[in-house]
């Protein structure tokens, strides 16, 4: 998929590498048509989006699984032989990451939860590996992988909306998991209904309701998409700025090192504000008003 | 830029490695944290125990030094009023002596004077006698006239 032009180069550095069925007498980038429906890498952007949503982005996943995996295997290797002794210069720096999540769980989360530390911690360095894959230069893989006859290769799985919104969806839920778990559906809707417009008379509360229900229901679905967005957003632009610094010639190299040194504070910052975002919505449903 | 399954994808995988994570990775790590912290913290409390414990026994050796001290004092004044005592005796012992010793010596004299007198006195009746008997011109019998002799001794 040699891209000639810049928009093609842009597009070409966009898309992911997409596995999913395009239907029958589908006309294929080559102009061939299938006579069937068949599952295959889409070859074009057009293809990607005309597969629906039962498709799959390989290599985001298989970047962000790998990255997981680097994350969980490496401090697995540390928790296993953790010493409480004189710690060695690998245990030292896990243990000083783990410290600083379990110091930032506690000073928002009060409340009483074994998920939420082991959540954080895991978001916070799986995030931080995805970002990071940003520094490595934009044509160094996809070049690789076309060489090799893949069509695309995405290597930044959270410039994927689908791999941020999931992480954030999955949040979400967890928050709701844990409201209904502490409070109970009735203390839910109390906290969705009853703030924060409130009065001493029943009647005015009533009419409330609903005022407070819909401020309260916009904020609360707010808080997901706002969280993966936010990521995404951030993480897009910064390859996107990448990708264009690429396409200048010799002179990319000063820029492309400027860019880099403020992209690796973009890189922690986000992993961070995923981080304590998380802990914030999750701390929220556990306090009482 | 599509939404599609990686959505689905990537929860799983989510869910998969908070839960490892949460098992497997968390508990060991903030267990050392913690023992480390523990071990750290009765380390300090221990230092501050000793050096509590290192004070009093400080301030015990002062206190067995500062008694010894009075206590060596106390024997030197004992040792002290008895050198005195000894030697007041011993003065008086001496003075006693002496005075004794004067005493005899004078008694002694006495009793040499008293002698010589004695004697004198015989040998004074003596001359007397045989000077009164040159005078008289005879020889005055001794025997018969000692009577008079010695009551002339006793009258000198």
């Amino acid at each position: 998929m040699a891209a000639n032009t810049a928009s093609g180069y842009i597009q070409h550095h966009l898309q992911n590498l997409t596995y999913g069925q395009l239907p029958a007498g589908y006309e294929r980038y080559d102009g061939s048509m299938l006579s069937e429906a068949t599952w295959t890498i889409a070859h074009s952007a057009a293809e990607a989006k005309d597969m629906g949503f039962w498709a799959i982005h390989v290599d985001s996943m298989l970047w962000s699984v790998f990255l997981g995996f680097v994350f969980v295997l490496l401090f697995r290797f540390v928790a296993r032989r953790a010493t409480s002794g004189v710690p060695g210069g690998l245990q030292n720096a896990i243990e000083s990451i783990v410290e600083f999540v379990d110091t930032s769980v506690k000073e928002s989360f009060h409340g009483k939860n074994p998920v939420i530390a082991p959540l954080a911690l895991t978001i916070f360095v799986w995030i931080f590996f995805m970002n990071l894959m940003d520094l490595i230069p934009v044509d160094w893989i996809p070049g690789l992988a076309t060489l090799a006859g893949v069509p695309y290769m995405k290597i930044v799985p959270s410039t994927d909306p689908n791999i941020t919104m999931s992480m954030s969806i999955s949040v979400f839920f967890l928050m709701l998991f844990y409201w209904i778990k502490v409070k109970g559906l009735s203390g839910l809707f109390g906290d969705l209904a009853l703030h924060p417009f409130s009065s001493n008379n029943p009647a005015v509360k009533v009419i409330l309701i609903p005022v407070n229900l819909l401020l309260e229901t916009v904020s609360l679905i707010a808080k997901p998409i706002s969280l993966g967005l936010r990521l995404f957003g951030n993480l897009y632009a910064g390859e996107l700025i990448f990708i264009l610094i690429a396409m200048i010639g010799y002179f990319q190299l000063p820029l492309h090192f400027g860019w880099a040194v403020l992209h690796i504070l973009v890189i922690t910052l986000q992993a961070y504000i995923f981080m304590t975002l998380t802990i914030v919505y999750l701390s929220m449903v556990h306090e009482e008003h | 830029m599509n939404i599609n399954a990686t959505i689905i994808g990537q929860s799983i995988a989510f869910a998969f490695f908070v839960w490892f994570c949460m098992k497997y990775v968390w508990p060991p790590l903030i267990g050392a944290l913690n023992e480390r912290q523990k071990k750290i913290a009765d380390g300090l409390a221990a230092a501050d125990r000793a050096s509590t414990d290192l004070e009093a026994a400080q301030n015990k050796v002062q206190e067995e030094l500062q008694a010894a001290r009075e206590q060596a004092k106390e024997i030197v004044d004992q040792a002290n009023r008895r050198a005195s005592v000894i030697a007041e005796e011993a003065k008086d012992d001496a003075r006693k002596e002496g005075e004794r010793l004067i005493v005899a010596a004078r008694a002694e004299i006495e009793q040499e004077v008293n002698q010589a007198r004695e004697q004198l006195r015989a040998q004074v009746a003596t001359i007397a006698v045989a000077g009164a008997g040159k005078i008289l011109g005879k020889q005055i019998d001794e025997a018969a006239n000692s009577e008079l002799v010695d009551q002339l001794a006793a009258e000198l």
